[in-house]
């Protein structure tokens, strides 16, 4: 065999990430283009009203892509903060045997099935809405956030605690020779020079958060209006493109539409994600520097 | 004074913090054993669903949970670690790779619900194979893949580079270092990364819903091209599409606690190997 056969096979079954990649937005775009055809872009996006299986359909997209937006946002506002403080925790504060313990039980965290989450939300989580704060159904935004935080915090606590376990020990050391307590340390210090981390990490959740499913489906309570509290029912794109996608004959309108809603989340989450990049990339320059 | 109060006030509230966590997540954990304990027997575990799935088990779900693993791991294993030792042992800079990267790091990233478009419009269409386990393995194979590229390359570049050295100065090409020295030193890391791939794969329901998950079958899929039961869907379908939900509790609360069990055992096995051979290398 020719020495340089290997590499060469190599090379091509490498490749097949980007044959995926290539796939995935042909046939996004060839299916969720024609939804133009019959819809403007204009009303597809900002109309507000979405009710796919009319005859003639409305095909207003805002609700969704609010229902989307207002979904990451508060769960983004949930478990951001608690997971810093986490991280903090676990880089900072925490003894050893704290550590071998949490550290792994927050990765398994970060396996929990989200159809898991969404059942909690339906059986235990709604009823107790629903009681608590009087109110005609549990399955809401703040139902759907507060689970969705719960998905995020694996996520964002481990990529903070790698971003604070990255600055270096000298840093922290010259601080307290200068005898700054562990708390001014950690604010004045260790803080601003993880914060890059800090941000890719909270904007990968929020891109976990913003294609997340499963939750949304079983707990947001499914209705396409644009929430006025946080106890108003929300119907993400998510969950709008898996409950209506098996119901809707392949080719309609309504299926081309779904297919819209899928490149509007790609594009969304494809642009977090190339900034998260970019901030990771700023973030490791200036430590080389 | 006021200082050192400050400093064991935050320490008291990031303390509090970790634990709340940890009490909530002990809490969810013992809520879901306690309800799902009773429905769980010999007989659920091995029985098919009956009279509208309203009694019986859920052996169709678990066994076609178990295909689905099989056929997304058929196809991302290789082609995961075939693409590890390109990045690790083979990429050279330039163009190719960048884009490649950049690829499998989009591909991390891309919503669930995404993928099963892709699998809907690729597999499931285009490629003819209709609504079966194929697609809905081959579109979680596609899920993941960027996860075992990641751990498989991350595992290569572990191995000293004192291993190829030597391999080479024994006369070794690059091939059979690669074949002979750095896989076999990387493997055991590889396999942890691809079991705690399955712990993933086993537990997503958006990208089968409309590739191959089955809303009932009557039996386990005897081939590629029939459509297979899946723990996750059976979830969904038993807690929103049935038309006894309310009755069928206590099995929902069983599937929810095997699942649970499949995905969090799997994953902590996964975790813990990963641990330990991380000690060994230190």
């Amino acid at each position: 065999m020719n020495e340089k056969t290997p590499g060469a096979v190599i090379t091509a079954i490498a490749s097949v990430s980007l044959v995926i990649m290539v796939f995935l937005l042909y046939f996004l775009l060839q299916e969720g283009l024609p939804a133009l055809r019959e819809v403007s872009i204009r009303e597809l996006i900002l109309g507000f009203d979405w009710y796919p299986t009319e005859e003639p359909p409305a095909l207003g997209m805002a609700p969704l892509i609010v229902g989307s937006l207002s979904v990451t946002a508060l769960s983004a506002l949930i478990a951001i903060p608690l997971s810093i403080a986490i991280a903090v925790f676990l880089s900072e504060v925490a003894p050893t045997w704290v550590q071998e313990v949490l550290k792994p039980a927050l990765e398994l965290l970060g396996f929990l099935p989200s159809i898991v989450l969404g059942f909690l939300g339906m059986v235990v989580l709604a009823p107790w809405l629903q009681e608590s704060f009087d109110l005609l159904s549990g399955l809401n935004l703040l139902n759907a956030s507060v689970l969705m935080g719960a998905m995020i915090i694996p996520i964002v606590a481990s990529l903070a605690e790698e971003s604070f376990q990255a600055v270096p020990r000298e840093l922290r050391d010259a601080s307290f020779a200068l005898g700054a307590t562990r708390w001014e340390t950690i604010r004045k210090v260790v803080f601003p020079a993880a914060l890059p981390g800090l941000l890719s990490a909270s904007l990968l959740g929020i891109m976990r958060a913003l294609g997340e499913t499963m939750v949304v489906l079983m707990a947001a309570g499914g209705a396409a209006l644009v929430p006025v509290s946080i106890f108003d029912p929300v119907r993400p794109l998510t969950s709008a493109i898996a409950a209506e996608m098996g119901e809707t004959p392949v080719g309609s309108t309504h299926y081309h539409a779904l297919f819209f809603a899928g490149l509007i989340l790609l594009a969304m989450t494809l642009g977090i994600n190339l900034i998260s990049m970019w901030i990771e990339k700023k973030g490791k320059e200036r430590w080389m520097a | 004074m006021s200082r050192k109060y400050v400093d064991r006030l935050a320490s008291a509230v990031l303390w509090t913090s970790a634990a709340t966590l940890v009490i909530v997540l002990l809490s969810v954990m013992a809520y879901i054993l306690a309800n799902g304990a009773e429905a769980i027997s010999w007989e659920f575990l091995t029985q098919p669903p009956r009279d509208s799935m309203t009694k019986g088990g859920i052996s169709t779900p678990i066994i076609g949970t178990f295909q689905l693993v099989l056929v997304s791991m058929t196809f991302a294993v290789p082609v995961g670690i075939a693409t590890g030792i390109f990045f690790a042992e083979y990429a050279s800079a330039g163009i190719f790779t960048t884009m490649l990267r950049l690829c499998v790091r989009c591909l991390a990233g891309v919503p669930s619900v995404v993928y099963g478009l892709f699998g809907l419009s690729l597999f499931v269409i285009f490629l003819r194979f209709g609504s079966c386990l194929l697609s809905a393995g081959l579109t979680l194979g596609c899920l993941a893949l960027p996860l075992i590229i990641t751990a498989s390359e991350t595992a290569l570049l572990a191995v000293p580079q004192d291993f190829r050295l030597a391999s080479y100065a024994l006369g070794a090409g690059k091939w059979q270092t690669v074949k002979k020295v750095v896989l076999p030193a990387a493997m055991p890391t590889i396999l942890t990364g691809a079991i705690l791939s399955v712990g993933r794969v086993a537990g997503e329901t958006a990208p089968i819903i409309f590739t191959g998950a089955a809303f009932f079958a009557p039996n386990v899929a005897k081939s590629l091209f029939q459509e297979v039961m899946a723990l996750p869907y059976h979830i969904m379908v038993l807690a929103t599409a049935g038309t006894h939900i309310e009755q069928t509790r206590p099995i929902q609360y069983g599937t929810v606690l095997v699942l649970l069990m499949v995905v969090m055992g799997v994953s902590s096995v996964g975790i813990i190997a990963r641990a330990r051979l991380r000690r060994k290398r230190k």
